[in-house]
């Protein structure tokens, strides 16, 4: 359910950007993704049923914001985190072979 | 990775690194380096000495020098104060650097995670980059 959610990459973009921005209507996530309001109201919908994202009512405004708990089951965080230090070693490397020059 | 004890978590990353330990210890404990590999602070080599880690993502790590033995053993500790308690994080960073005959052998081991950890939100951000990226592969493959 999950993956399948996300396997859409509109939708996927929508997510990431709930996640890494915080809440945000609907209006500033069509402005920056590239399709409809219907279109983004549309995924909202389909990431709301699958727990990823919350809405928020505020006047006419609807706020949805990620709910990173739904991701739970795709994310250990011992394996989160031991895929941070591996990508952090990499540019260690790339670091250490400019160090060279 | 292990999990040592049902109180605490470890994260043990491993790598073989095609260069002396000595060239390796400077990108471990050079500011200016560090920052080049892992984030930006105003770390010093020095037993007690407190310091931060920014992450590009907005979070500060707060971090004070536990152990130092120049081109063997780094350690710090490696923690972040939220407000909500369940996103508290206290954790203690080690590298260890063996030489070996072709360079030298990198171990890091992150440990003193508490499981109700395990969802950290800034541990998350941390890993956004990569985890989408393995997630854009695997979700990818299914559309």
């Amino acid at each position: 359910m999950l993956f399948r959610t996300l396997a859409d990459p509109t939708r996927r973009a929508i997510f990431e950007r709930l996640c890494r921005d915080g809440e945000q209507t609907v209006g500033t996530l069509t402005a920056q993704a590239g399709v409809s309001q219907p279109a983004v109201s549309k995924h909202l919908g389909v990431l709301k049923q699958a727990g990823l994202v919350r809405d928020r009512h505020e006047g006419r405004q609807t706020h949805y914001s990620a709910q990173l708990g739904a991701l739970a089951p795709l994310i250990d965080w011992t394996s989160q985190m031991a895929g941070f230090w591996q990508s952090r070693f990499d540019h260690l490397e790339d670091l250490l072979k400019r160090m060279d020059q | 990775m292990t999990t040592t004890a049902t109180e605490t978590l470890s994260v043990i990353v491993e790598r073989e690194i095609p260069y002396p330990p000595e060239k390796l210890w400077r990108a471990l404990t050079q500011p200016h380096l560090i920052e080049e590999w892992l984030m930006k602070n105003d770390f010093k080599p020095v037993v007690g000495h407190s310091f931060n880690l920014r992450g590009d993502w907005g979070g500060v790590l707060d971090c004070e020098v536990l152990a130092v033995e120049p081109n063997k053993t780094l350690s710090y500790t490696w923690n972040f104060a939220h407000d909500d308690a369940a996103y508290n994080l206290k954790s203690v960073v080690t590298f260890t650097l063996t030489p070996t005959s072709t360079g030298t052998r990198l171990r890091m081991e992150q440990s003193g995670f508490r499981p109700d950890q395990k969802q950290a939100f800034h541990g998350a951000k941390a890993g956004w980059q990569k985890f989408f990226a393995d997630l854009e592969r695997v979700a990818g493959g299914l559309s």
